[in-house]
């Protein structure tokens, strides 16, 4: 019976493990044979040692995700504790309206975005205005902030509605004002919600290509602009090897983040 | 048992895909026909495969000529031969090439841009198809469009479209005297400043400053490279931004004045924006050329000539231009009267008035230069490469971005290197709480934490009133 079961388990994951296979590992392993390997296919580290080349490049990209991270965080943390907070009736119509504009297409609604805060755009025709903000780093962050606050919102709401209601009581009845049962109950028990928040913020703002871009008007760029056009100018050693060392990057920043996760599991727990 | 069904079921659901696809791979082998994707074909017919830039052919959209059904039916008409034409499309010569070289795709037609056409050519990878001896209308290719660098002898391609880079400008926003001159220096005026739009790849950007200053746009000298740089960087700060299609927006609301592109795009801006006008610029521009050609692995090469042919014939060639919006190398085309009549007669001065842009682009000895891309070496696309990144990232970098990401950094990390200081040390107050009163099992799930605790929380051991009221507090909560 139970070697016939595992029979049936292997069977019903061999689809995934197919896929998982053809569509991370093998894509994972090129990835990597790139970056090690000249362009007639030799095997070198210069892809990977020139990089430094790109540390500003690097830079940049680390300190816009950093912010916007942070800024969907100062954004989302209380909205996420607003919505968990509030009847269940008005939490399905909230939740919708955050998802609403996720249901238009990220280049369409970066595009638009464009349109509207463009030199001479809709924005400043309507206000007379002469303000530049396409072109700068501010817009980049923006955008960036604009299309990834859900990720930030849903987890941590996710997190805080799933906290049992007698927590509060109990903060309460123990002599917690609201404030200090936020701070000491609420804020601990959140933080898992927190790190994939910021985990699902941080690695698409930092990879990103389109919002920099389109936003920043093409005057720097970021990580993500320098491996596509590695790609499209047909350099594909060396961006196979910036995308393995942003991969890196980003796994090196997931761990440490995943570490303060444990320690603050252990304490909840 | 429930969920040994489940997981059988769902095996079989995700299996089923998979089952379809061996049973379509099935029926294309009976048709001597390598597809792939394409698998419902007739027995008999002959597929033919074309791989096209997108938007580059009038596809019969909103009752406009369909090309390809068209040709299917001609070649049925001439022949009594079924075909069924395949059509792709690709973004980028680069991807195009990719494809072909790993032999993901197999194509009969091609139309790859002019260095590309050259460097197939010297790879191998194009089918010599001679067109003035197979392709009837080839003849009424203009003479200028034969025997081009890419192709001298005229063997492995037929021109199907081609362009030119210039400068276009708002005249509701820039001075005429500014523009007397039809320069390319218009681009570094700085009375203009962030209303200027630069080419966002490095071919196109160091192009400008390259015409600008006399210098080879294929020189293989990184000195001249050098220069063009720093131009380019010169530039920089009065550039609104480097842009690509983005260009069409900023130009037709008028949030920029000055940009440069190609002049079939220009006809697409002017039709919203009529202020805006369009030059060669002086001192010489890059024209392009893209060419339809066949790869030497190409299945039906017979069957690509013919559609190589039909598409120089007038019908197919007029709807193509009109559709497409460049210039078109065709006599059958330009010659044609509702051709000029849809173009207008400045789309038509526009897109074919550019004879003589080149006359003054000349090296120091005076001898001309050719304005078109030729291939890069790998040398080469690695400096241009390099010197892109360097003018993107000069000054890229502002203070309040250091600033504001290092606070965020050292707040992020004061705050876990605290919070975690004084949970070990609620950890240990509550510890030695639970110890003094003599409660025992609280023990027993001590031992992992305390050693580490007491080292640590050392040297912040101040045992304050606060510290105190929070430890009882922690105890109690939990």
């Amino acid at each position: 019976m139970k070697k016939k079961r595992n029979l049936m388990q292997s069977i019903a994951a061999a689809p995934h493990i197919a896929w998982a296979v053809l569509f991370i590992l093998m894509p994972l392993f090129i990835v990597i044979y790139y970056a090690f390997t000249d362009a007639d296919g030799a095997f070198s580290f210069e892809n990977v040692t020139g990089l430094s080349e790109y540390a500003s490049i690097f830079g940049l990209s680390i300190e816009l995700s950093v912010i916007a991270t942070f800024i969907c965080l100062l954004i989302g943390y209380p909205l996420a504790y607003i919505i968990a907070r509030s009847k269940p009736k008005h939490q399905k119509l909230f939740l919708m309206l955050l998802m609403l504009p996720m249901w238009t297409n990220l280049l369409i609604r970066t595009y638009s975005i464009m349109a509207i805060f463009d030199d001479g755009g809709f924005l400043n025709s309507l206000l007379g205005t002469e303000w530049h903000i396409i072109g700068t780093k501010g817009a980049v962050i923006f955008g960036m902030v604009y299309d990834f606050l859900p990720y930030m919102v849903l987890p941590i709401y996710t997190c805080i509605s799933k906290i049992d209601p007698k927590m509060w009581e109990a903060a309460a009845d123990l002599g917690c004002n609201t404030t200090r049962t936020l701070t000491r109950v609420i804020f601990p028990l959140s933080v898992s919600g927190i790190i994939s928040g910021v985990t699902m913020v941080f690695v698409p703002s930092i990879s990103t290509f389109y919002i920099s871009q389109k936003l920043g008007g093409g005057t720097f760029e970021l990580i993500g602009d320098t491996i596509e056009r590695q790609f499209v100018s047909n350099a594909l050693n060396t961006g196979a090897a910036i995308s393995l060392v942003m991969m890196v990057l980003i796994l090196i920043s997931l761990s440490i983040m995943n570490r303060f996760g444990e320690e603050e599991g252990e304490v909840i727990v | 048992m429930k969920h040994r069904i489940f997981a059988l079921l769902t095996a079989l659901l995700l299996l089923l895909p998979l089952l379809f696809t061996l049973v379509a791979c099935g029926n294309t082998e009976d048709e001597d026909e390598e597809e792939g994707e394409e698998v419902v074909v007739p027995a008999g017919t002959l597929v033919l495969n074309v791989y096209n830039w997108g938007e580059y052919i009038s596809d019969g959209f909103e009752g406009s000529y369909d090309t390809n059904a068209e040709f299917e039916k001609y070649y049925f008409e001439k022949t009594g031969q079924k075909v069924k034409v395949n059509y792709s499309t690709y973004a980028t010569n680069e991807d195009m090439y990719a494809k072909l070289k790993s032999g993901a795709g197999n194509y009969d037609v091609i139309f790859p841009s002019d260095y590309m056409i050259e460097k197939m050519a010297n790879e191998g990878m194009l089918y010599a198809f001679n067109p003035a001896e197979t392709v009837e209308n080839f003849q009424y290719i203009n003479e200028d469009f034969k025997g081009l660098y890419h192709d001298p002898e005229d063997v492995y391609s037929v021109a199907y479209s081609y362009g030119m880079v210039g400068i276009i400008y708002n005249a509701a926003m820039v001075d005429e005297e500014d523009v007397a001159d039809e320069s390319w220096d218009l681009l570094w005026n700085e009375k203009y400043r962030s209303k200027i739009l630069q080419f966002n790849n490095p071919r196109d950007a160091f192009a400008t400053a390259q015409y600008l200053l006399g210098i080879d746009v294929n020189s293989n000298d990184k000195a001249d490279w050098d220069r063009a740089f720093e131009k380019l960087l010169e530039q920089k700060e009065l550039v609104q931004g480097y842009v690509s299609d983005e260009i069409y927006n900023k130009m037709e609301s008028g949030s920029a004045a000055i940009g440069t592109y190609y002049a079939g795009d220009y006809i697409t801006m002017v039709a919203e924006n009529e202020d805006l006008v369009f030059y060669y610029p002086a001192e010489g521009t890059n024209v392009f050329v893209d060419a339809m050609c066949i790869p030497a692995n190409a299945q039906h090469k017979q069957l690509a000539i013919e559609y190589i042919n039909f598409m120089l014939s007038s019908d197919a060639a007029i709807a193509n231009a009109e559709y497409i919006g460049y210039a078109c190398p065709n006599r059958l085309v330009y010659e044609d009267e509702t051709y000029q009549e849809y173009m207008g007669e400045d789309g038509m001065a526009i897109l074919y008035g550019s004879e003589g842009v080149n006359d003054r682009y000349r090296d120091a000895a005076g001898n001309p230069i050719d304005p078109a891309y030729h291939d890069f070496t790998p040398e080469m696309q690695a400096y241009v490469n390099m010197l892109w990144e360097n003018l993107k990232t000069e000054n890229s970098i502002e203070v309040w971005i250091h600033v504001t990401a290092a606070l965020i950094v050292i707040g992020a990390v004061t705050l876990i290197v605290t919070t975690t200081v004084m949970k070990k040390k609620r950890m240990k107050d509550y510890f030695l709480h639970t110890a003094s009163d003599g409660a025992a099992p609280a023990k027993e799930t001590a031992p992992v934490k305390e050693p580490a605790s007491p080292k640590e929380t050392a040297p912040k051991k101040e045992p304050t009133p606060d510290g105190a009221s929070e430890s009882a507090e922690e105890k109690t909560s939990e």
